[in-house]
């Protein structure tokens, strides 16, 4: 197996990476700027991170975010673990296929359509129930749950796929319960799909523009819906320094989420180099 | 086993009222007047929007063709690194995409206006500007630039499970570099190239902020048509019937694409 980068390839490497921050870095950079501008830079100030700290519909669209969020990707995950699961254990060939395509629906379609089919169907079941102004949190909600579920599903399902059958039948067969089972050995082997399925969620929700663009109302504004609104006119740096901190508060929580699984993974190793120098012990000592 | 399949119960309701109604009443408002009885006047009108329509398909194809470009020397790269470093370069792909898209897209218009930082460090540099903001150009940078993740993840998952055996046994049998990658590589990583495609051809077509953007209004798409009968011009039935033509536009394509792409990941594709 050939196992070496080429200059040329080092080069290339390089470069697209340097086109692909640029726009990221000019965003970083221009949240300390002095003056108002977003392409001339004056000075260093953090003036617009204390500005941003008094703006209190930014606030507010924050914690919306973060709660809209946390509560969506738990609602989803559990949802999704269920069924996956559920999908995992089914006879039915034909309903498995058939919700699997309803699964992709919201992948394969584009944004905008999934937007502006939800947003259809609550103005239509607004004016069937006869309300005014449905578009708010309960739709915001509903709308990101949908949206979350087949990444939750899509991640459970090849691990459940792989799993050993023979493990949860050994289970059963030793006295468990299948709810038993279920927690005891079949959970923890999932348990890293539903982890990732559930990070996922959570910064999909966090991230999406076009879907909630659609079916959010007045009342209740997340912070890409407050970035785009601002983007209308010319934005001063105070956005910059929001889209700054986002993005390391993002940062931070991936280096942690990597840091607890590689600890994870360090115990594991741990534990197999212990067992294995027992197990070295034992025939010694045969 | 009958009851652990029950537990899908939920997930199947849930899509069905919000996936799959939705879908429907789409169909519904696009076959519809604004007094709720049948007419086929909305579908018609699309052929006002011939142009635009043609310009987004053009536009897509043209960005998810450069992103297939751009990425795949790219990802065959990220594995001929040490695996320590493929994760880091995985990480530094995937990081921008936390940056939330508005702002990257608003950030390169930044970088590319007639008074931005690359004409002044041209302008700084002794030399002439160039005009990049509000064309067609632009656009398609944008499109690449926000969507390419999409393109080098799935292809570097394919090329790091490709077993270099084969690539070596074609090797040994006398194949140059170039056979090598057409018939060895490219067929071996088509499920990565595929879903890589799809995962930018479909966000590309769709678009609405980048082209208001980065084409000031001048390259007008079908997403920016969408977005002003929902938003601005209140014609739910014009806009309606106009979602419809994208999402069958868009599944023409994928069918198209899956039909030379060969069947076996034809089942997830719809």
């Amino acid at each position: 197996m050939m196992k070496k980068l080429s200059i040329p390839g080092k080069i290339y490497l390089i470069l697209f990476f340097i086109l692909l921050y640029t726009p990221l870095i000019v965003l970083f950079l221009f949240s300390f700027n002095a003056s108002n501008s977003t392409s001339v830079f004056t000075g260093f100030s953090v003036r617009w991170y204390q500005e941003l700290f008094r703006d209190e519909a930014t606030i507010a669209a924050f914690k919306n975010t973060v709660a809209l969020a946390v509560l969506s990707s738990v609602i989803s995950t559990i949802l999704g673990t269920a069924a996956a699961v559920g999908f995992h254990y089914s006879r039915s060939k034909f309903y498995k296929r058939s919700m699997m395509t309803v699964t992709n629906i919201p992948m394969m379609n584009p944004d905008i359509v999934t937007g502006i089919s939800m947003m259809l169907l609550f103005v239509f079941a607004g004016t069937l129930f006869h309300m005014r102004g449905v578009l708010g949190f309960g739709t915001m909600l509903i709308a990101h749950i949908s949206f979350q579920l087949p990444y939750i599903i899509l991640n459970i399902l090849p691990r459940l796929n792989s799993l050993d059958v023979y493990l949860t039948e050994a289970a059963e067969d030793l006295g468990c319960t299948p709810s038993q089972a279920f927690f005891k050995v079949t959970l923890p082997q999932i348990r890293s799909g539903i982890f990732a399925g559930a990070i996922m969620a959570f910064t999909l929700s966090l991230d999406d523009f076009v879907i909630s663009y659609f079916v959010s109302g007045p009342t209740f504004q997340t912070l890409p819906i407050r970035i785009y609104s601002m983007t209308k006119k010319r934005v001063t740096p105070d956005m910059y320094a929001l889209s700054t901190l986002i993005f390391l508060f993002m940062l931070i929580l991936l280096i942690l989420i990597n840091v607890i699984q590689s600890d994870k993974h360090a115990e594991r190793k741990e534990k197999r180099r212990n067992r294995r120098e027992l197990k070295k012990a034992q025939e010694a000592v045969e | 086993m009958k009851n652990r399949t029950a537990l899908s119960a939920p997930y199947s309701v849930w899509m069905i009222l919000f996936i799959v109604v939705p879908l429907l009443i789409v169909v519904y408002y696009a076959l519809t007047g604004p007094d709720g009885s049948f007419t086929w006047d909305n579908m018609r009108g699309l052929s006002h929007y011939t142009d635009t329509i043609l310009r987004s398909v053009y536009y897509g194809m043209l960005a998810t063709a450069i992103c297939l470009v751009v990425s795949y020397p790219l990802a065959y790269f990220f594995t001929k690194t040490k695996a320590s470093t493929q994760g880091i370069l995985v990480m530094l792909i995937m990081i921008p995409m936390w940056m939330n898209f508005i702002l990257r897209t608003y950030s390169i218009m930044v970088l590319f206006e007639d008074t931005g930082i690359i004409n002044n460090m041209l302008r700084g540099m002794g030399l002439d500007p160039v005009h990049m903001i509000n064309t067609s150009g632009a656009v398609i940078f944008g499109m690449v630039y926000n969507y390419v993740p999409f393109m080098v993840l799935p292809l570097y998952t394919s090329l790091s499970k490709l077993d270099y055996k084969y690539v070596e046994a074609g090797r040994d049998l006398g194949a140059n570099g170039f056979q090598i990658f057409k018939d060895v590589m490219l067929p071996m990583t088509k499920s990565g190239i595929i879903s890589g495609i799809t995962m930018v051809f479909v966000p590309s077509v769709s678009t609405f902020y980048i082209s208001q953007k980065l084409g000031g209004g001048g390259y007008t798409l079908i997403g920016d048509v969408i977005e002003l009968q929902f938003q601005t011009a209140y014609n739910y039935h014009l806009g309606a019937s106009i979602s419809l033509l994208l999402m069958v536009l868009i599944l023409i394509c994928l069918a198209i694409m899956n039909r030379f792409g060969g069947s076996e990941d034809g089942e997830m594709v719809i």
